[in-house]
C-alpha cells in the first residue's frame, strides 16, 4: 500500500473523478435496491407477511392449475380435504380481490382480503372484523379520516369499520381485511382464492395430487401476484446491468492507469519488486477507491431514498440490504480491476534500462 | 569472489532468419570497491552487458556470478529477489516514481523488501545527504528537482539495499558536462565508501576515464 496510497494522493484529480463515478453508480444501485424493496412490499406485503408457511392454489378437477391469486379458486371439496388431512396444522381460506373503498367524499383503490382473524395484521385499534365489518390499514384510515365505527363502502357493500390494522398492501393497493363470507359478497366470488396453511406433518404433495391443488411456500406464492415477477425481474435486470457497468468502468480505469504506469512498474520490477507485490499494491489501490466510492454512494442513496420516501415513493432499504449492493460493487469492481492489473505480470523490467526503450 | 563475474558470456537476439550476437564470449571480473567503466558506441553491446549482469536477460551460455552466486538457474522470482537484495541499478533516466518524494523513493525500496518504511527513514535521509541533497530537497517530488538532483536520488536508491554490485547505465546522458562529471565522481566515491563492484556503461570516453578501469566494447567483444 506504500506506493498505492501515494499514487492516489498524487493523482488525486483522476482518482476523485473515478471515485465520483463509483459513487454515482453505487448511489443509483442503492436507490434501485430501495425502490425494488419498496415496490415489492407495496405489491406483496399482505401475502408476504401472512402468518402461514404455505399457500395452496387450486382449480376445479381437470382444469389447468397455476400459481395465480387471480385465477386460483378453492372448491368446497378441496377445502374439506385439506382441513381434514391427517397431521395438518391450520388451514384458513384466503380471498383476495381488488376493489374500491369509498368513505365520505374520498375514494381509493384497495385490495380486499377475506380471511379469519388469525391471519389479520396486528390491530392498532378496535377489533377483528365480524360479518359485515371491515378492518382498514392505518395509512388508509389517516388519509380518508376513517375511525373505528365509520361506515365505508367497499365495492357495492357498505361495511362498518371494526378496527385499524398495521399497513399491508397487495398489487400496489392498500389492503382492507374482512371475513371470508363478507369478502365473497364484496368480490362476487363464490369460493376463496387460496388457502393459507401450516402444513404440520401432512403429506402436502399427496394432497396436491389427489385434489388438483398446488402448495408453494409463502415466498413462492408472491409469483402468484399479477405483475409481481415481471416488475421484480425488470428491476433486478437493471441492477445487474449496473453491476456489469461498474465492473467495466473500474476495469477500464485501471487498464488505462496500469498502461500509464508501465515505466514505473518496469522500474519497480527492475529494482526487485515481484509481480505479486505489484498486483497486491494495485488491488489495494482499487479497494481503497471502491470502498470510498461505494460507501459514499450508499450513504447518499439511502439518504436520498429516505427523503423521497417521505413523499410517498415506495422505498425500503435496511442496513442489511444496503450491504448487498455495496459488497457486490466492491467485489465486481475488484474483479474488473483484477483483470486490468493482470498486465502488470507481463511488464518486462528490461524496459527500465534506457537502451531498451 | 564477492563482486561481479561474467565468465565467457554469449548473448544473441533473433534477427530475421538468423541470430545477432550482442555479447561474444565476454568475461569480466569486478572486485568489491572496484569501479569499471565500459565504453563503446551505440549498438556495441553495452546495455546488453548491463542487462545480463542485472539478471534481466539470461545469456545463451557462460556464467554470471553476483557476490559469488551463479544466476544461471535462478527462477524469475529468485532473480527479482537477488536484484532486490544484492544489485543496485542506476538507470540512464532517473526513472523515479512521480508520486514519491526523494525520501519515499528509498522507503519504497525498503517496503518491497518487507521492511518498515518508517524504520527505513533515517538510512534514506543519511544516503540522500551523502549524495548531496539538502533536507528540503529530500522532501521534494521528482518534478521539483533538477536533472542532477534526480540522478543523485537515483544513485541513493540504488545504494539503499547495500548492494554487492552497482550497475550504472549511461548516468550522464541527461546532464551537462560539469554535472555529468560530478555524478561520475560521486559514483567513484560511493563505490569506495560502500565497497560495491561498480560497472558503468557510457559512450563518453572522458567520463569513463574517471573510473579505476576502462574497458572498450565493440560488436559485443570486450577488450
Amino acid at each position: 500500500m506504500f506506493v498505492a496510497l501515494r499514487d492516489i494522493r498524487f493523482a488525486r484529480g483522476r482518482f476523485a473523478l473515478m471515485g465520483a463515478v463509483v459513487t454515482l453508480i453505487t448511489m443509483l444501485v442503492a436507490f434501485l435496491y430501495g425502490l425494488t424493496g419498496g415496490l415489492a412490499a407495496d405489491a406483496s406485503s399482505a401475502v408476504a407477511r401472512l402468518p402461514a408457511a404455505s399457500i395452496v392454489f387450486g382449480s376445479p378437477q381437470g382444469t389447468a392449475l397455476e400459481v395465480s391469486f387471480s385465477n386460483s379458486s378453492i372448491g368446497p371439496a378441496q377445502l374439506t380435504a385439506w382441513q381434514s388431512a391427517p397431521g395438518i396444522g391450520t388451514v384458513a381460506p384466503l380471498g383476495i380481490a381488488m376493489s374500491r373503498l369509498t368513505s365520505q367524499d374520498t375514494a381509493a383503490s384497495v385490495s380486499v382480503l377475506g380471511t379469519g382473524a388469525a391471519l389479520l395484521p396486528p390491530l392498532v385499534s378496535g377489533r377483528a372484523p365480524a360479518e359485515g365489518q371491515v378492518a382498514v390499514g392505518a395509512k388508509t384510515a389517516r388519509a380518508d379520516r376513517i375511525t373505528v365505527g365509520s361506515r365505508v363502502t367497499v365495492g357495492a357493500q357498505t361495511l362498518t369499520v371494526s378496527g385499524i390494522t398495521a399497513d399491508r398492501s397487495y398489487g400496489h393497493a392498500a389492503s382492507v381485511w374482512t371475513t371470508e363470507p363478507t369478502w365473497q359478497r364484496v368480490s362476487g366470488a363464490t369460493a376463496p382464492s387460496a388457502l393459507a396453511v401450516q402444513p404440520g406433518s401432512a403429506d402436502t404433495a399427496a394432497l396436491d395430487r389427489a385434489r388438483n391443488t398446488r402448495t408453494v411456500s409463502r415466498g413462492g406464492a408472491l409469483a402468484g401476484i399479477d405483475g409481481y415477477s415481471a416488475e421484480q425481474s425488470s428491476l433486478r435486470m437493471i441492477q445487474g446491468f449496473l453491476f456489469v457497468v461498474s465492473a467495466l468502468v473500474v476495469g477500464a480505469f485501471f487498464t488505462v492507469w496500469t498502461v500509464q504506469r508501465g515505466t514505473d512498474i518496469a522500474v519497480l520490477k527492475a529494482v526487485g519488486a515481484s509481480s505479486g507485490y505489484l498486483v497486491r499494491d494495485a488491488l489495494a489501490q482499487a479497494l481503497v477507491l471502491l470502498l470510498g466510492g461505494t460507501l459514499t454512494g450508499a450513504a447518499v442513496g439511502v439518504a436520498g431514498g429516505a427523503l423521497l420516501s417521505g413523499g410517498g415513493l415506495p422505498f425500503a432499504l435496511s442496513g442489511a440490504t444496503v450491504a448487498v449492493p455495496v459488497l457486490a460493487m466492491v467485489a465486481l469492481g475488484l474483479a474488473g480491476a483484477g483483470l486490468a492489473v493482470r498486465r502488470i505480470t507481463s511488464v518486462d523490467p528490461l524496459t527500465a534500462l534506457g537502451a531498451s526503450r | 569472489m564477492n563482486g561481479l563475474t561474467l565468465d565467457d558470456v554469449v548473448l544473441s537476439y533473433p534477427d530475421g532468419d538468423r541470430r545477432l550476437t550482442a555479447l561474444d564470449r565476454v568475461s569480466l571480473d569486478v572486485d568489491p570497491g572496484g569501479f569499471t567503466a565500459i565504453a563503446g558506441p551505440s549498438g556495441s553491446g553495452k546495455s546488453s552487458l548491463l542487462a545480463v549482469a542485472a539478471t534481466l536477460l539470461r545469456p545463451d551460455s557462460g556464467r554470471v556470478l553476483i557476490a559469488g552466486q551463479d544466476t544461471a538457474a535462478l527462477s524469475p522470482r529468485r532473480a527479482a529477489e537477488l536484484r532486490r537484495d544484492r544489485i543496485g541499478i542506476v538507470f540512464q533516466q532517473p526513472n523515479l516514481l512521480p508520486s514519491l518524494t526523494a525520501l519515499e523513493q528509498l522507503q519504497a525500496v525498503a517496503h518491497l523488501r518487507g521492511d518498515s518504511p518508517k524504520a527505513a527513514l533515517p538510512r534514506a535521509a543519511q544516503l540522500l545527504t551523502a549524495v548531496g541533497l539538502t533536507d528540503a530537497q529530500q522532501r521534494r517530488r521528482p518534478h521539483q528537482l533538477s536533472g542532477g538532483e534526480r540522478q543523485r536520488v537515483n544513485i541513493a536508491r540504488a545504494l539503499f539495499t547495500r548492494p554487492a554490485v552497482l550497475l550504472v547505465d549511461e548516468p550522464t546522458s541527461a546532464l551537462d558536462r560539469t554535472r555529468g562529471a560530478a555524478v561520475v565522481d560521486l559514483l567513484a566515491t560511493v563505490t569506495r565508501d560502500h565497497a560495491t563492484a561498480t560497472v558503468m556503461v557510457t559512450h563518453d570516453l572522458t567520463l569513463a576515464a574517471r573510473a579505476d578501469q576502462v574497458l572498450h566494447i565493440t560488436d559485443g567483444r570486450l577488450r
